[in-house]
């Protein structure tokens, strides 16, 4: 495969993986969560880093769960003893995200992880850096990764699609049904950080952000269908990282920036046009009806 | 270490830091009890784009122009935020979402853009992310001074306007107040402080000086008064602290070491503060177990 078809197919499943997992993280409230997530897979990523001194997919994720395990326990502690729920995510993951920045600063210094490219990604360089698989041949560690979680995570979701809807939808009557809600919270926080890590290589930290709640929020115009809010966010995910890439290489810019701001034009387009809940709609509705 | 104390541009470079954290701090309170804290989490990254397009425009790292552009850029993004909400069914704190991470991804991208072209001017420019207090000119302090003052003044002067503002809209509605006005004045307080501490802070970091001392005063007092004074106190020793620290190292970023001596209070605060620290609880319940316990033996 080609540079750049490496680089769409990456681009293409950090879209995937995202938009799926964006899906619920809007319906459930938890937008802000994912925001304070990715911050803090920083954190777990640099402990993992000064432990093993290796930058390996396996160490990342593992730091990476741990990371955003410990972020969702916190805030639900700090959240039970008093704090309001946003003040609680904004002071855990602000800390925990300058901790890991500080530790970067002072012990890492600049040889393999910098602030930077944390926060942007580097997906230009990811094709250069292989591994090499039987059957497949050589493919790049973060197209790996990234296919790895994606497959980890449409398996959960398909799995338990019921259980995720009642817990999504209907939490106490999940509840009351005995399925395990606090469980299936904390594993979908396992879910979240997993897709961040991977993606991280490529947008880096804030633009996940970007890629795991518009994209969604975009689906969410569209449709009231669960089943087809997660096919149209995942292809959202897909056609705002491939439009992102080529807007890059058209301005000769960040791809992660690019990528994120592609995904505002898709919410904009379906804010304007979407049947239903758009603003034309409102427009053009009330004439139809009343003919 | 002790000579910054001596140096005349490095006491300005502190009382500033001071001053913002008491702005900062007087601010986040309101903003608590709004409860708006992420809120200025996704005003502070949305005015990336803004610095950077004033630095385009303008061509040189002219601070009060920059601090205009990021002014501009988080009021807009603070109104889309408003309009997504009341124009669609996206809840607020995906809105939130959806505009932090998209204007951040813009301002990366104009940023990559600028440092190609300008070159040599684009460490100046990276400071906006993480925060470099060291890096601020003596111009650069006295607009930030003088922004943070007249926050002060406008929390104090206020204060009782404030209270009914965040506690009762309806009675202050039926005093004649304008909650509209009061809206707009604490928006613009929100968006300035912010503002005028990312050249200190950085925007990723900027929402924490905002929303930790707040929490903790909260810990420590029933009474606003004494909440907004002790937040104002939080805010500008973590400030103080911070910038101290982040010199002692070659090329430390500000932003982190402020957010984590903030940090330090909030745990402080959340362990030993008088209302509601997990010292005090613990020695409430056990004085209460105790009176039980008599009480029980009394009975029996």
């Amino acid at each position: 495969m080609t540079y750049t078809a490496w680089i769409l197919l990456t681009a293409s499943l950090v879209g995937l993986s995202c938009g799926i997992i964006g899906v619920f993280l809007i319906l459930r409230r938890m937008a802000m969560m994912a925001d304070a997530i990715s911050h803090t897979v920083l954190l777990g990523i640099v402990t993992a880093y000064l432990i093993t001194r290796e930058l390996s997919g396996v160490h990342m994720l593992v730091g990476a769960i741990i990371a955003g395990l410990l972020t969702a326990v916190l805030v639900q502690w700090f959240h039970s003893r008093g704090v309001q729920q946003d003040a609680s995510i904004g002071v855990v993951f602000t800390t925990l995200f300058a901790i890991g920045v500080i530790l970067i600063a002072t012990q890492v210094g600049n040889v393999h992880l910098d602030v930077q490219h944390a926060l942007m990604g580097e997906i230009t360089f990811l094709p250069w850096n292989t591994i090499h698989l039987p059957v497949i041949g050589d493919i790049p560690k973060a197209t790996l990764m990234l296919i790895v979680v994606f497959l980890v995570v449409l398996a959960f979701i398909i799995a338990f699609y019921k259980e995720w809807k009642i817990t999504t939808f209907d939490a106490g009557l999940a509840a009351s049904l005995g399925i395990p809600v606090v469980l299936m919270h904390y594993v979908f926080m396992t879910l979240v950080s997993i897709t961040t890590v991977a993606s991280f290589d490529a947008v880096g930290a804030i633009m996940v952000v970007a890629m795991l709640i518009t994209p969604a929020a975009a689906a969410y115009l569209w449709t009231d269908r669960l089943s087809v809010m997660l096919v149209l966010s995942g292809a959202f995910g897909v056609i705002s990282a491939i439009g992102g890439y080529y807007l890059a290489v058209w301005i000769d810019t960040s791809i992660s920036g690019s990528m994120a701001f592609s995904t505002g034009i898709l919410f904009l387009v379906s804010f304007i046009f979407s049947p239903n809940h758009g603003l034309m709609s409102r427009v053009v509705k009330p004439y139809t009806t009343t003919e | 270490m002790l000579d910054m104390f001596f140096s005349p541009n490095a006491q300005w470079v502190l009382f500033s830091a001071l001053t913002l954290g008491v702005a900062a701090g007087m601010v986040g309170c309101l903003a608590y009890w709004k409860r708006q804290s992420l809120m200025s989490d996704a005003l502070s990254h949305a005015a990336l784009p803004g610095v950077i397009v004033a630095f385009m425009i303008i061509g040189t790292k002219h601070l009060p122009l920059m601090i205009l552009g990021a002014a501009v850029s988080a009021l807009i993004g603070a109104w889309l935020i408003q309009w997504i909400q009341s124009n669609s069914r996206v809840k607020e704190d995906t809105a939130m979402g959806i505009i932090l991470s998209v204007f951040f991804g813009f301002g990366i991208m104009m940023l990559t853009v600028v440092s190609r072209s300008a070159g040599g001017n684009q460490s100046g420019l990276d400071s906006f992310i993480f925060g470099q207090a060291a890096s601020m000119v003596r111009t650069d302090v006295y607009t930030m001074l003088a922004v943070a003052i007249i926050i002060i003044f406008t929390i104090v002067i206020g204060f009782k306007e404030w209270k009914l503002f965040l506690f009762d809209v309806n009675f202050a509605k039926g005093l004649g107040m304008s909650s509209r006005l009061m809206s707009t004045i604490y928006l613009l307080m929100l968006v300035l402080v912010i503002v005028i501490g990312i050249q200190a802070v950085g925007v990723i970091l900027m929402a924490a000086l905002l929303i930790i001392p707040a929490v903790s005063a909260y810990y420590w007092t029933h009474s606003f008064k004494a909440m907004l004074v002790l937040s104002a106190l939080f805010g500008g020793v973590s400030g103080v602290a911070g910038t101290v620290i982040s010199t002692m190292g070659n090329g430390w970023p500000t932003g982190p070491f402020i957010v984590l001596s903030a940090s330090v209070l909030f745990l402080a605060s959340f362990l030993v503060g008088a209302r509601k620290g997990m010292l005090v609880k613990a020695i409430q319940f056990k004085i209460q177990q105790r009176q039980h316990a008599l009480e029980g033996g009394r009975q029996s």
